[in-house]
């Protein structure tokens, strides 16, 4: 029998599957051609497999036989940090979230051990969906704590598999971070590369809030609801940001294997700034080239490959954007290396960008341009739509109170400059102002552009608000002055060297 | 055949007991009948639970502790551990304790005792005139919380059961003697799993999203448990740990107490 339980003898679960596998084993081998993937039996001496923690993957199989591969996995309950100050009670295979990387070979037939700690207080299995058989494993390796469960399959199909528990609760154990990777590698293996990396997302429910901290226990209601407090890749705000960040150097070969946990959310899997080269989508044998964003479901993954070319931090999200800014969905890929200028330049302009007037409150303007057509434009009117554009076109640089930014943007409030010129303000939006100035003692040294999109109406009713704001000494700024000037030949204020 | 022996050393046992003092007499509280229902089905639909009658029983008012049961072992050699048939307990039966008839350290007797197999558990409550409860009187003392029969529909009821489960099991159980629910009954979340006599009929599936499937409809509960109910999936869990194991199997987090049926007091 190949169910070994500690005085197993009186163990319905294991007499069961016990006489099962007696019973069926001969009966499928019999006469029927192998299936595919089915290299016949193992070769050579069993193999114990070399699991590995995320993000590493464990190295290529590099062997043409099919083997007996030896995994055992151990399922702990522990207590880690979710997020900087909140831990978490995990349940996980191998100590971490996702769990132990496994890595095979197709035709390769894997005996499987199932560990439950003993200090666990719950009763835990393992569903591969590498595995070609009922519950891909769930009902053989059904283990009390402090008790081992065996299996065994044939790795019939090749590419990358989710494995998760699947005890009753089961979307509570997924929930706690029961999953993990399985690569079933092609007999030849999988065309070299410079880095392998395992990352994998799993939605997170908690009773407290976002980065709520102390322990977090989990909250059932918000996980039936799929309202989730976290969104994480690889089980852990920071996982795999600042030193953790997954590295690798300008033009070299980068793969990912992207799991996806679940146990509700599907991932939109996107790396900001690079295309991958080729996704083998859903895990399949099919692969799809020069991808943005790929879709990752729960319980599925995806291998995505691309060639590092412009160094810097590339930031892996789900593309469902608030899970990567609100719900903690990022990590980090550092590249390192000479920039090439040829592909990226890196900054090449930093302009203030004049935006629109949108979102000020523009009843003010329509008033006075009314009031303008109509011959009657009052002082007060001029003030108010003045006030209006100003806050949507020169807070931006001067501030809404008028005071600047000392050293970089002049001060319009109590400004000699302006004072003592209040025309010479018309040529300044008109034409903008370039090189030194001195204003209220202050010299600087900056660029205004022109203000080129405001009309006339609207340059004098931000001049007369300026005039009769912030202690400045009044007066009213006439449509026809601006006009004249804009007619008169270009004289730019005071332009010094640039 | 063990089984034998220890009907026939239970009188043994009380007399030691007795001579032991008062520290070491279980408390039997009376549990009075009551119509409930239970998480699993009961009645006719295997899909459907109905309210089933529950009769009248006595339920100690704590756990087994230690102590109590390091009394068992002495006066009963063949329940020691290295001497209990394999058949009967797996490898890890006591496996916390110093030697076989010594506690892991003095603090230990009024701690529930845990690594004990249900064959353990069940001669031990024979020996003091007693049974394991039925999952159904289980599942009905501890409904309850301090003031009301059944306090299942209270969060705060099941928030006090699931931050147990949260704890891994990597220090000894609390002692026992918490506060009684509204029975008199004492430590029924919070402290350890417990054995129940008919464990072995509350078959679920390994695999939970099988539930469905006609093949398992033989186990009952099966149905049940294919939708967890928000307010029962707390007591379902002690229902999937319950059904991984045989009854020669111990765990770190997993004891016992007995009952005696219609409130018999000794």
């Amino acid at each position: 029998m190949n169910v070994a339980r500690s005085a197993g003898i009186l163990d319905a679960h294991a007499t069961r599957i016990g006489l099962a596998a007696m019973l069926c084993a001969p009966l499928l081998s019999f006469g029927a051609q192998p299936a595919a993937g089915d290299f016949g039996p193992p070769r050579g001496a069993p193999i114990h497999a070399v699991l590995t923690s995320p993000p590493n993957v464990p190295p290529p199989v590099a062997r043409n036989r099919p083997a007996k591969v030896i995994v055992t996995l151990e399922v702990v309950e522990k207590e880690m940090p979710i997020s900087e100050g909140v831990t978490y009670t995990f349940w996980t295979f191998g100590g971490t979230v996702p769990g132990s990387f496994i890595r095979v070979r197709q035709g390769d037939t894997v005996e499987f051990h199932l560990k439950n700690h003993p200090d666990n207080k719950m009763p835990h299995n393992i569903d591969l969906h590498g595995v070609t058989g009922p519950g891909g494993g769930a009902a053989s390796s059904f283990t009390a704590p402090g008790h081992e469960s065996q299996f065994t399959f044939k790795a019939l199909n090749e590419g990358i598999y989710v494995y998760h528990c699947a005890t009753a609760p089961v979307g509570m154990h997924v929930a706690n971070g029961m999953y993990g990777l399985m690569l079933v590698e092609p007999p030849r293996g999988l065309p070299k590369v410079d880095h392998e990396y395992y990352v994998m997302q799993g939605d997170f429910y908690t009773t407290g809030k976002y980065r709520e901290k102390g322990a977090q226990p989990f909250d059932m209601e918000k996980a039936i609801d799929e309202r989730p407090t976290y969104v994480l890749f690889n089980g852990a705000e920071g996982a795999l940001t600042g030193d953790k960040a997954m590295k690798a150097k300008v033009n070299e070969t980068v793969r990912l294997f992207v799991g996806n946990g679940g146990p509700n959310l599907v991932s939109s899997f996107h790396v900001i700034g690079a295309i991958f080269d080729k996704v083998r989508f859903e895990g399949g044998t099919n692969f799809q080239t020069n991808v943005q964003t790929t879709l990752i479901p729960a319980g599925g993954a995806a291998i995505a490959e691309f060639r590092t070319r412009v160094p810097g931090s590339y930031v892996l999200v789900d593309h469902s954007i608030f899970r990567a800014f609100n719900k903690g969905a990022l990590a980090i890929l550092k590249v390192d290396g000479e920039p090439d200028k040829a592909i990226y330049s890196g900054k090449e302009l930093d302009s203030v960008y004049l935006g629109d007037r949108a979102g000020a409150n523009l009843n003010a303007v329509t008033r006075a341009t009314a009031s303008s057509a109509a011959g009657t434009l009052s002082l007060d009117d001029q003030v108010h739509a003045g006030q209006a554009l100003f806050a949507g076109t020169c807070s931006v640089c001067h501030q809404g109170n008028g005071a600047g930014l000392p050293g970089v943007f002049p001060p319009l409030a109590k400004s000699d400059f302006l004072g003592a010129d209040t025309r010479r303000a018309i040529g300044v939006v008109l034409h903008g102002l370039s090189g030194k100035v001195t204003v209220n003692g202050q010299e600087y040294h900056s660029v205004m552009p022109p203000m080129t999109q405001l009309n006339d109406d609207e340059v004098a009713n931000i001049l007369t608000y300026v005039l009769n704001s912030w202690g400045n000494p009044g007066g009213r700024i006439s449509i026809d002055e601006v006009k004249q000037q804009r007619a008169a030949p270009t004289a730019p204020a005071k332009a010094s060297e640039h | 055949m063990a089984l034998e022996i220890v009907r026939r050393a239970t009188r043994i046992v009380v007399c030691a007991a007795a001579a032991c003092g008062t520290a070491m007499a279980a408390d039997f509280i009376t549990v009075p009948g009551g119509r409930f229902a239970s998480v699993l089905p009961q009645g006719p639909v295997p899909t459907v639970s109905v309210p089933v009658e529950v009769a009248a029983f006595a339920m100690r008012a704590t756990p087994v502790t230690a102590g109590e049961f390091l009394a068992f072992v002495r006066a009963h050699p063949e329940w020691q551990r290295g001497r209990a048939p394999a058949i009967f307990a797996d490898r890890r039966y006591l496996v916390d304790w110093r030697s076989p008839v010594l506690l892991a350290d003095g603090g230990a007797a009024d701690r529930p005792v845990i690594n004990v197999s249900w064959f353990a558990a069940r001669a031990y409550c024979e020996s003091e005139r007693a049974r394991l409860p039925t999952w159904l009187e289980w599942e009905y003392t501890a409904a309850a919380d301090e003031t009301r029969r059944d306090a299942r529909a209270d969060p705060q009821w099941r928030r006090r059961i699931l931050s147990w489960y949260e704890r891994p099991a990597t220090t000894s159980p609390p002692r026992v003697g918490g506060a009684p629910n509204v029975f008199g009954v004492s430590d029924l979340h919070g402290v350890v799993w417990e054995w129940v006599d008919d464990f072995n009929a509350l078959f679920i599936a390994g695999d939970s999203r099988v539930q469905g499937d006609p093949d398992t409809a033989k186990f009952c509960g099966a149905g049940a448990l294919s939708v967890i109910d928000r307010d029962s999936y707390a007591v379902l869990m002690r229902i999937a740990l319950l059904s991984s194991l045989s009854a020669a199997d111990t765990t770190g987090s997993l004891g016992f107490r007995c009952v005696r049926p219609g409130g018999e007091r000794p």
